[in-house]
């Protein structure tokens, strides 16, 4: 969070989206995170995504709840309406203005501590309503705004700054998010750019519940030895299933699963994603296979990285409640008051 | 064998039926209500019931009030024991010359009844065993056998019951016709076997007129509908429940689009308070009309939300429908107890709005008025009620709506204002009101954003720790506070027939029980001007009212007198000459009750009564 905003001065040949759009207009204020922290990679990996997508800045809502991670939507998408909410309550602020109005994007930004703990539930819940979203988690392990605590995703043996072992197991988050229905999970590292800015665009275009949960260490509590969310330990362990690139509006490219092949996945919107599939093995449309990819590469101490699952056919919250098209913000009492010719039949009925 | 006179009355008396939870007899016994409703006799019935599924006693009462006092009343006239569990007690609690209607299938030893009371007993497992051979048919159809023989005792119409059976079971004629069959066994064996009718009589009367029997929930219900509520988020809680039940059933009825089907509304079952309030503050946030339903354990779950509501300046509605605390104290059993609570709710410096409807037809209308408050203070707006409205059913004057009314969206600023060069500040008092005009999400694509914290911010919500920022926008929350008062329903005040220096306040609920109780004290010769509260924060005219007499009494049903805590706490009076008149037991306060405590007191001041100054 911060006061200090950028200069508004740019260079005049700055390279335009097609809405003519350029990279400064999806940035937001200058991040009091610290220098290094991996949640800054991802708000660069956000706006290159929102750029490369030609999003109107201001059709964004970004939603977060409290803690460093949360903190980030000030510093991307200037133009856009943030709500910086309470402590791991962030899915319920974003379900109820995804309902007001259907026509924004929402991006909601959280951290372990805020939906592994405190918002636990309401990051399960939000996943299995399939709210219409891109849940980025920067996941670095460890509370860092109150100095080092470990998270629930916190590995059972890694050690904090202060030489402290963590007993408790780990949340998977990714884990979760796959057996509670997400129809889009992924993982990535916050370093790895390349991977992080397709998958966070594919997720925005995907229509439902997208989940991606962002290894991010955190240069100041969790990047030591020790740590398993560590700059070092991560790119040691890091085990990549997949790349994607985002294609909008271009014709599909056929993909097949095995190794160095692409793979198309359509989108509701008619974008498509291209899966540069590196495991021979794996298939994004397995729901089953990805939790058990999971399991068995974590049982190995690895990370997964990639777009795990994908449901191309998903439904959103609101065509599960049947909603009308028109944003419900925007209904007048015109046609949502009954009326006083209703009211009178209905006191008709209670006499 | 009764050594006290019977009691004879005509629509004036207090039926009350002792069941078992679950035997199905809630049916049957609303049924009674609604029949003598039909004579043109008002009611006003309480269900009092165990925080329980099945087997618990239960009991329904009927005030059967020719004058309409629809408070309770307090005493049981006639008691229609069928409940063996609470057999002792239902006989205990029946009046003097009063009636005691129970199954007399088995004998009972004679310990067990009163000389006082008149015993009327019916065979009615006997009847319904030699009729019926599916044990569910028998415990039904034995709740529509009593009503029969009490239909006969009290000397009611068969036909205004005939005709309400028809209703319920319109299009389904087998039950139609067997239950019309249930009632006249009942009926007729009492009319063959008893003195019929007791002193207890039902006359048909025109006293009912246009006036509609709701529930409060249910009105409140429809009140969201009408205030233009689409998103409502709620978790089960007794005995807020039906109130998002209602809420769904009356958007299932009205608010569909007739060409595509679909729902102009959107409702969510939250997985708990929390998310039922975060999702009121996003949808708000977003521009939607939004409202919760809880009780008091749901509120203290939700009161970090609601500090965000009023410090981010959020609009969002929570009816509170009250029931006995504090923790789960008892869930099924009403009070007013969550004053303080909801008037402060959340940590530091918090001030909310607190709406007080006296019955169903104010809930409706509070409900809808809600909305535009909500949106035009962007806060948080409570609406208080409790289980002894919400739950049920009231007589009271019918819903009522304006056609020309458009909904206040309150301060927002549109794209073409923005174009127009409109300053936008998010938290810039423009108006001098302490309200700031905000943006929708999604308004323009480079004015009028901003970023909504709970965090300290300046007057362009720019995120600030300057002590003196802070203590700006602290102040004009406070302005905006003040702006309130002349926006809420104002007190409604109605003086004594002759000049007094004692005054009575009292709010919601408390309010038939205090019309009646007045004319209780005024036959004592006590003479009392009255204010009924109905918002937070309090008009001017609350201090006039404080300020024109010695004492004042504060009625209402919680045991810390928390309205006149408020009172004193917001208008600096002396808290003596503020008498806190509290119930709190879990039942409905009575004007038996409320007359007694300040006729008490003030005899205990010595006030002279002025029936016996005149005399």
């Amino acid at each position: 969070m911060t006061y200090i905003a950028k200069p508004k001065f740019h260079h005049p040949g700055l390279k335009k989206n097609e809405l003519g759009y350029t990279h400064r207009d999806y940035e937001g204020k200058i991040s009091t995170l610290c220098a290094g922290c991996g949640h800054d990679s991802i708000t660069a990996s956000i706006i290159e995504a929102c750029y490369e997508l030609s999003i109107e800045p201001h059709r964004v809502a970004k939603i977060s709840g409290i803690g460093c991670s949360s903190k980030t939507p000030d510093y991307f998408l200037g133009n856009s309406h943030g709500f910086n909410s309470v402590h791991g309550r962030m899915p319920s602020v974003l379900t109820g203005a995804n309902l007001a109005n259907r026509d924004l994007i929402y991006l909601g930004v959280s951290g372990d501590g805020d939906s592994a703990s405190i918002g636990f539930g309401q990051f399960a819940h939000s996943i299995r309503r399939g709210v219409n979203m891109t849940y980025i988690v920067e996941n670095n392990g460890v509370y860092g705004l109150t100095k080092g605590q470990f998270s629930a995703t916190a590995d059972r043996g890694s050690k904090s700054k202060k030489g402290v072992t963590n007993t408790d197991n780990a949340i998977d988050l990714v884990a979760i998010a796959l057996q509670l229905g997400a129809t889009f999970v992924a993982r990535s590292f916050s370093g790895d750019k390349t991977q992080l800015v397709p998958l966070i665009a594919a997720a925005i275009r995907h229509k439902g519940a997208s989940f991606i949960d962002v290894i991010s260490p955190c240069i100041a509590f969790n990047n030591h030895a020790g740590s398993t969310k560590s700059f070092d330990y991560v790119r040691e362990h890091n085990d990549a299933v997949n790349r994607l690139d985002v294609l909008v509006g271009r014709d599909p490219i056929a993909v097949d699963y095995a190794p160095g092949t692409v793979q198309m996945v359509e989108q509701h919107d008619g974008s498509r994603i291209a899966l540069r599939k590196i495991d021979a093995d794996y298939d994004p449309h397995d729901r089953l296979g990805a939790q058990t990819f999971l399991q068995k590469h974590a049982a190995k101490g690895q990370i997964v990285t990639g777009l795990l699952y994908v449901d191309p056919d998903a439904e959103d919250l609101h065509e599960h409640l049947n909603t009308v098209e028109t944003p419900l913000n925007t209904l007048e009492a015109d046609t949502l008051c009954p009326g006083s010719a209703a009211l009178d039949k209905f006191n008709a009925s209670l006499r | 064998m009764s050594d006290k006179k019977p009691i004879s009355s005509v629509n004036d008396f207090v039926v009350r039926f002792a069941n078992v939870n679950g035997s199905g007899s809630a049916s049957a016994n609303e049924m009674f209500a609604r029949a003598i409703l039909r004579h043109g006799v008002p009611v006003s019935p309480r269900n009092i019931f165990p925080s329980n599924i099945q087997g618990l006693p239960t009991w329904y009462e009927v005030r059967v009030t020719e004058d309409g006092h629809l408070g309770a009343r307090g005493g049981v006239d006639m008691m229609v024991a069928m409940n063996p569990q609470t057999w002792d007690k239902d006989v205990a609690g029946i009046e003097p010359g009063g009636y005691l209607f129970y199954d007399s299938t088995k004998p009972m030893p004679s310990t067990k009844f009163r000389d006082d009371i008149t015993v009327i007993g019916v065979p009615l497992t006997a009847i319904t065993n030699s009729t019926y051979t599916d044990p569910r048919q028998r415990q039904l159809f034995k709740n529509i056998i009593y009503l029969g023989a009490l239909s006969a005792l009290l000397d009611m119409d068969p036909k205004l019951i005939e005709q309400l059976i028809g209703e319920q079971y319109k299009g389904k004629e087998k039950l139609l016709s067997s239950n019309v069959h249930a009632l006249h066994l009942g009926r007729d064996w009492a009319l063959q076997n008893l003195k019929c009718p007791t002193g207890l009589r039902v006359k048909k009367s025109d006293k009912v007129g246009d006036r509609i029997f709701i529930e409060g929930n249910s009105a409140a219900a429809l009140g969201a509908v009408y205030g233009g509520a689409t998103v409502c988020a709620w978790y089960p809680i007794t005995p807020s429940s039906s109130v998002a039940e209602a809420f769904t059933a009356h958007c299932k009825k009205y608010r569909h689009d007739p060409e595509t089907g679909k729902a102009k509304y959107a409702i969510v079952q939250g997985e708990d308070e929390l998310a039922s309030i975060g999702i009121v503050i996003g949808a708000s946030w977003n521009g939607a009309r939004a409202f919760t339903a809880t009780s008091g354990p749901g509120i203290s779950l939700m009161t970090e939300f609601i500090g965000l509501s009023y410090f981010a300046e959020i609009p969002a509605v929570i009816m509170n429908i009250q029931r006995a605390g504090p923790s789960t104290g008892m869930p099924t059993r009403t009070q007013q107890c969550d004053i303080i609570a909801c008037a402060y709710a959340s940590h530091g410096d918090t001030k909310h709005v607190l709406l007080f409807p006296e019955d169903p037809a104010e809930a409706f209308e509070f409900a809808a008025a809600a909305f535009d408050l909500a949106e035009r203070l962007q806060t948080t707006i409570f609406l208080m009620l409790d289980l002894d409205i919400g739950m049920n059913h009231r007589l009271c004057r019918p819903l009522k709506w304006d056609d020309a009314k458009q909904y206040d969206r309150g301060k927002v600023m549109t794209a073409e204002m923005l174009d127009e060069g409109r300053d936008f500040g998010r938290y810039l008092d423009v108006d001098g009101d302490g309200i700031p005009y905000r943006t929708y999400p999604g308004t323009h694509p480079t004015k009028g954003s901003y970023f909504t914290r709970g965090t300290s911010r300046d007057r362009y919500a720019r995120y600030s720790e300057e002590g003196s920022v802070y203590a700006d926008n602290m102040q004009r929350l406070m302005r905006k506070f003040e702006t309130a008062q002349d926006l809420v329903p104002r007190p409604l005040q109605a003086n004594a027939e002759r000049p007094t220096k004692y005054g009575v306040i009292y709010f919601g609920s408390t309010t038939p029980a205090m019309d009646e109780a007045i004319g209780l004290l005024e036959a004592r010769g006590h003479q009392l001007d009255r204010l009924r509260i109905r918002a937070f924060p309090f008009h001017s005219s609350v201090a006039s009212f404080l300020a024109e007499h010695d004492f004042v009494y504060v009625v209402e049903q919680n045991r810390d007198s928390q309205l006149r805590q408020l009172i004193v706490n917001e208008n600096g009076i002396d808290p003596v000459r503020l008498v806190p008149i509290v119930h709190y037991d879990g039942s409905p306060i009575t004007a038996r009750f409320i007359a007694k405590a300040i006729g008490d007191h003030q005899d205990h001041i010595k006030v002279t009564p002025l029936r016996k100054a005149v005399s």
